[in-house]
């Protein structure tokens, strides 16, 4: 819960309520990216996010996703578990 | 995966444990690691056992499941259990034990308690069962607070009143000044959380330096960015500075995410006091709903016992989660209070200490004092 999870916008599907959907290891859903919006540098499709429980809390670089996104594997089980709901309730 | 190997590179890593050897000198020093995920990575990768011995991590309060007091649970299930209620939490929070039991067995029961991944799908869920109140069980420190916030910001402009939040959300500042204040613990200064730093950025940190004289430097997850972060610790100490400083540049900005924090004053305000798993009561260290979303507080709609429960005797969390003790030398650890059988609340979540160290460290241990040999006498 503590720990975000890499992914990448592949899509801004409802621009006014901050709807995008995230790929996280092959894996997409709806996020929110709504706190990301008023930044200096606004998020696009493309972009890497970390995101926790469904919100995109920070914009990171791929080189950071991919090293956080190897971390998270790591945790094994916890990791399936997580992802496994990531997907079903987008 | 080339770019991960740069942040495991064994050759970096010895340059950086021989940096530590020698800023350490002879002189001892303990550093508490206040992230749960920090934690993990020391455990996964060995860290300890290649560090010299007279560089010390102790681990600290920031998971925010195991700080959870065992009444919050207990008025958690009694919710769960009110008729009519759907009652949605994060996977994490369904087999902490409280003094009646857990989510898992409340459903068992019949109670209606489903997972949710994220507040939003509790939101869903509320508007898809017109006629059920449906309750999200909010935990987590800045990090989850401002998803649940602006859930409960669209759930006010939506109209959906039958959705209610019970919030247990903690803020990361007051546990770290509750174990500066502790009597049983010197330290020499702290890692500082990584992700919810995103939120909360470096300045709330600057406390540390200023009123009670220990370094903070901000690390990422990665072997090499925990090596690092203690050797800016250790370098500040030898240098004779003092100071809030961040190794995790490429993801936490000094000023945090400001619309995160602006969402967070909007929802939420301070309770005067809340308890903590083996910290007890400390003022000003978690969040309300603001009157202005009272039509949404789950603690206003059902009677929430509120009774404090004593953690049971055996169990030594509390000692883990201000870094007095190891994972190890609790009494009860890897006995009786396994990750299936948890007696504790950090033998519960994956980001616990105990459970860390339950599934990393004890296999590791062996292989990491052979390592870490291997790497002091290398370097």
């Amino acid at each position: 819960m503590c720990l975000g999870l890499p992914g990448q916008l592949i899509e801004i599907t409802d621009a006014d309520r901050h709807l995008a959907v995230a790929e996280v290891s092959g894996v997409r859903r709806v996020v929110n990216i709504g706190l990301l919006l008023n930044d200096e540098d606004d998020v696009s499709v493309g972009d890497w996010v970390l995101i926790h429980v469904g919100f995109a809390m920070a914009k990171i670089d791929e080189e950071e996703a991919r090293s956080s996104l190897e971390f998270i594997e790591e945790l094994g089980s916890v990791y399936d578990d997580e992802l496994a709901q990531f997907g079903e309730s987008g | 995966m080339r770019f991960v190997d740069e942040y495991r590179d064994p050759a970096a890593a010895r340059v950086l444990v021989r940096r530590i050897t020698e800023l350490a000198g002879d002189q001892h020093f303990k550093f508490m690691e206040v992230c749960g995920g920090h934690t993990h990575t020391i455990y996964r990768h060995g860290i300890e056992h290649v560090l010299p011995q007279n560089v010390e991590l102790v681990h600290g309060p920031g998971c925010p499941v195991c700080v959870i007091p065992m009444g919050r649970v207990d008025d958690a299930i009694a919710v769960a259990e009110t008729p009519g209620v759907i009652f949605t939490s994060f996977g994490d929070m369904m087999r902490v034990p409280g003094g009646n039991g857990n989510l898992l067995e409340a459903k068992a029961r019949g109670a209606d308690v489903r997972l949710v991944y994220s507040p939003l799908d509790a939101l869903r869920i509320a508007i898809e069962n017109p006629d059920r109140d449906v309750v999200f069980f909010a935990v987590g420190f800045e990090t989850t607070a401002p998803s649940t916030a602006i859930t409960l910001l669209r759930a006010r402009e939506q109209h959906v009143e039958n959705f209610k939040v019970f919030c247990n959300h903690v803020t990361i500042v007051p546990p770290i000044k509750a174990i500066l204040e502790s009597p049983d613990l010197r330290l020499d200064g702290f890692l500082g959380p990584g992700h919810v730093s995103t939120v909360v950025g470096n300045r709330p940190y600057r406390f540390v330096p200023e009123q009670y004289g220990k370094p903070l430097v901000t690390a990422g997850f990665e072997p090499l960015d925990i090596l690092q972060a203690i050797a800016m610790l250790l370098a500040q100490h030898r240098e004779g500075r003092c100071e809030v400083e961040n190794q995790y540049t490429r993801v936490v900005r000094y000023e945090g995410n400001v619309r995160a924090l602006e969402v967070l004053v909007e929802v939420f305000e301070l309770r005067p006091h809340f308890e903590w798993r083996g910290l007890g009561f400390i003022s000003q260290s978690a969040l309300k709903l603001r009157p202005d979303f009272a039509l949404w507080d789950a603690e206003l709609a059902y009677s929430v016992p509120g009774v404090r429960v004593a953690d049971p005797k055996a169990c030594q969390c509390g000692e883990v989660l201000k870094g007095v003790i190891k994972p190890w030398e609790c009494k009860v650890f890897g006995t009786a209070c396994t990750p299936e059988t948890p007696i504790g609340t950090c033998m519960v979540s994956s980001e616990g200490a105990c459970a860390a160290y339950y599934n990393f460290g004890r296999l590791h241990r062996e292989a990491a004092v052979t390592l870490g040999r291997a790497a002091v006498v290398a370097s």
